[in-house]
């Protein structure tokens, strides 16, 4: 059948030509990433608290959690790099330990509110009416806390522990990305291709599974890696206050706190677990303001 | 204006019924735990299920939230268990200092975020733009309890240039409570001496909780006058041979102003957020370190009572934003009008 061949060939064609243009958007992209400084910075800074994260055992010099109480509060030194605590453990070695945490912190809180954000947002945006009028109003209370407000109470009330915390930020953060997939929902949904599906009988489920969930996913997934900083910035306020991670937990926000009385003489106890704080965080908003402009057409074209 | 202004107060309506809704699933999360605070942890299971009985604890869910209903629909948040007091009271008290560190870290967020912001529009991709654009991430990444840390640990343990932790020097006299604010009372006092000395406690609490803010009005600043200044009107006001001056004070920032106004106002917002953090390093009496406090010892009235109020307040402060967006951005209503 001479019309089945033409059509496997248009469909051969278009594969080809779909991945060509894949090819020159990554291409596309990874020049404009090249080009700007401030992302380049970022992407390394991430990829070492990866392999920080991977290889924390070898990294580290001492034990995280053993307690030499006659070594307590030493200035860093060739033994203890970034110096020992009020317990005498190796901060340098909590660091590297707690860069686990924190990038534990972030994947799952990221893995637990997306998926819930994704499902909310496209039943929202898909369905409409009444469907859309509840879980909408239900986001906007939830948005009418501030989310570290939120997280903090969340937090205290299922009890102070790690799982808790993350269970609390994903709370409040969950939301944001459920507005932000009905919005995109919303824009396909009226689209010529949508409604030819429908027209060819596919059901609903089917529609929002395999038809507008990937096209919302980029979306998402940007905003997401947007997020990551401020996500675990809110951690490490919660374990600052005592309503996260608990001791004896490498987790860097509680060791600022552990540190708050040693902070005139030991400078060292606080300051160094915060310092990681700060660069890890700044190191995913570098990126994610990099990623800003190499998203934007306006950027592309030129 | 008036339908639209109807139907956001309506929004707020089940926005602050659903947030009470909220904060009493709170309470339902947590029923035990209290109790056992109040009985002690030794106390013997009757005791505490005697408590629960007492507290209504044992009721069906519904139940206990229609009580819950009726209470805050007389105002009664409850007694603090930590304070001894009536929640609402405890919150009135501790609410003024508050309102008083987020509207000084404010106007310092304003000012020299929307200067940061105009200026490396202006001189776009100069030094002083890569500079700014560095300290707005610096300024959103940065932890904010432990800045306050380092920065008291500087300035007040080394230096000795600021004071110490507090509002106030202990040996100075609060002036008569009128308002709470003690900028306010001091000068309604008369009593300039502790005007400057709160003023300059409040110095580095304000601008550690200011410099987040002071990121992203830069930033809106920044990227909505360069919006302006890329358009027509402006290129005519440059033709007619307009100083470069008068160009971007009259005729750019006016338009560029809108969508910081937004930005302001949601800082406004987040201030009320990061008072938790910075209220607790600095020793500073005000609603943050009250919820703290209340989070840690599980004070469950008061994290109820604290939680819907800074909740209530922060949509309130929305709501106001896209009110005055509204009124500063005719295009909306003339949208309306045309359609």
């Amino acid at each position: 059948m001479p019309d089945a061949a033409t059509k496997a060939l248009d469909t051969a064609d278009m594969r080809r030509l779909r991945a060509q243009a894949r090819k020159r958007y990554l291409h596309d992209s990874y020049v404009l990433w090249k080009r700007n400084p401030i992302t380049v910075t970022g992407t390394l800074i991430i990829v070492f608290l990866v392999l920080v994260a991977l290889f924390a055992p070898w990294l580290a010099t001492h034990d995280p959690y053993d307690q030499i109480l006659a070594q307590r509060l030493m200035p860093p030194s060739w033994d203890n790099l970034f110096g020992t605590d009020n317990l005498g453990r190796d901060i340098y070695s909590r660091v590297v330990h707690g860069a686990r945490l924190t990038l534990m912190i972030a994947v799952l809180v990221a893995a637990i509110s997306a998926p819930i954000g994704l499902l909310v947002g496209v039943l929202s945006g898909y369905l409409g009416g009444i469907v859309d009028e509840v879980l909408m109003r239900l986001s906007d209370i939830f948005l009418a806390f501030p989310k570290l407000i939120l997280a903090i109470a969340f937090a205290a009330a299922l009890g102070t522990g790690l799982e808790n915390a993350i269970i609390a930020i994903s709370i409040a953060n969950w939301p944001g990305y459920a507005r932000l997939v009905r919005a995109e929902t919303l824009a396909i949904r009226n689209s010529d291709y949508i409604q030819a599906i429908q027209v060819l009988g596919a059901s609903r489920t089917r529609i929002m599974l395999q038809h507008i969930t990937p096209m919302c996913l980029s979306t998402l997934i940007v905003r997401v890696s947007l997020d990551m900083g401020a996500i675990i910035l809110i951690a490490a306020g919660l374990g600052f206050l005592g309503l996260g991670a608990q001791p004896p937990s490498p987790e860097w926000g509680l060791m600022v706190s552990d540190g708050r009385n040693y902070l005139v003489d030991q400078w060292w106890v606080s300051t160094l677990p915060g310092f990681a704080i700060l660069i890890v965080v700044l190191g995913f908003n570098l990126v994610g303001d990099g990623l800003r402009d190499i998203l934007d057409p306006h950027q592309r074209q030129s | 204006m008036a339908h639209y202004i109807m139907k956001r107060l309506f929004t707020l309506m089940i926005t602050v019924a659903g947030i009470a809704v909220v904060t009493f699933f709170l309470s339902l999360v947590v029923p035990l735990d209290p109790l056992a605070a109040i009985a002690g942890p030794q106390s013997p299971p009757e005791t505490v299920e005697r408590l629960r009985k007492l507290y209504g604890f044992d009721q069906p869910t519904y139940v206990q939230f229609g009580r819950y209903v009726e209470r805050l629909a007389e105002g009664d948040l409850g007694m603090s268990f930590q304070t001894n007091r009536p929640v609402l009271d405890d919150i009135l008290n501790f609410f003024p200092a508050t309102l008083e560190l987020a509207t000084i870290a404010l106007i310092f967020s304003v000012v020299f975020g929307m200067i940061l912001g105009i200026l490396s529009a202006v001189y776009k991709d100069s030094l002083l733009d890569h500079f700014s654009r560095i300290i707005s991430l610096i300024g959103v990444s940065m932890p904010v309890f432990w800045l306050g840390l380092l920065l008291l640990l500087v300035f007040y343990f080394q230096l000795g240039w600021l004071p110490e932790p507090g509002r106030l020097d202990i040996m100075l006299i609060e002036p008569p409570r009128i308002t709470g604010v003690l900028l306010i009372d001091s000068v309604i006092a008369g009593d300039w001496e502790v005007f400057w000395d709160a003023l300059w406690h409040a110095f580095l609490p304000a601008v550690v909780l200011g410099l987040f803010g002071l990121a992203g009005i830069a930033r809106i600043a920044r990227s909505s006058m360069l919006d302006v200044l890329s358009q027509e009107y402006i290129k005519t006001a440059r033709i007619k041979g307009l100083s470069e001056y008068l160009v971007i004070t009259r005729h750019a920032l006016r338009n560029a102003l809108v969508p910081t106004v937004t930005m302001i106002g949601l800082t406004y917002g987040s201030l009320l957020e990061g008072a938790v953090l910075t209220e607790t390093i600095f020793s500073w009496p005000g609603l943050g370190r009250y919820l703290t406090t209340a989070f840690l010892t599980l004070d469950l009235n008061a994290i109820v009572g604290g939680t819907m109020l800074v909740a209530i307040l922060y949509s309130v402060v929305n709501l106001l934003v896209d009110l005055l967006y509204a009124y500063l951005n005719p295009k909306i209503t003339l949208a309306q009008h045309d359609a």
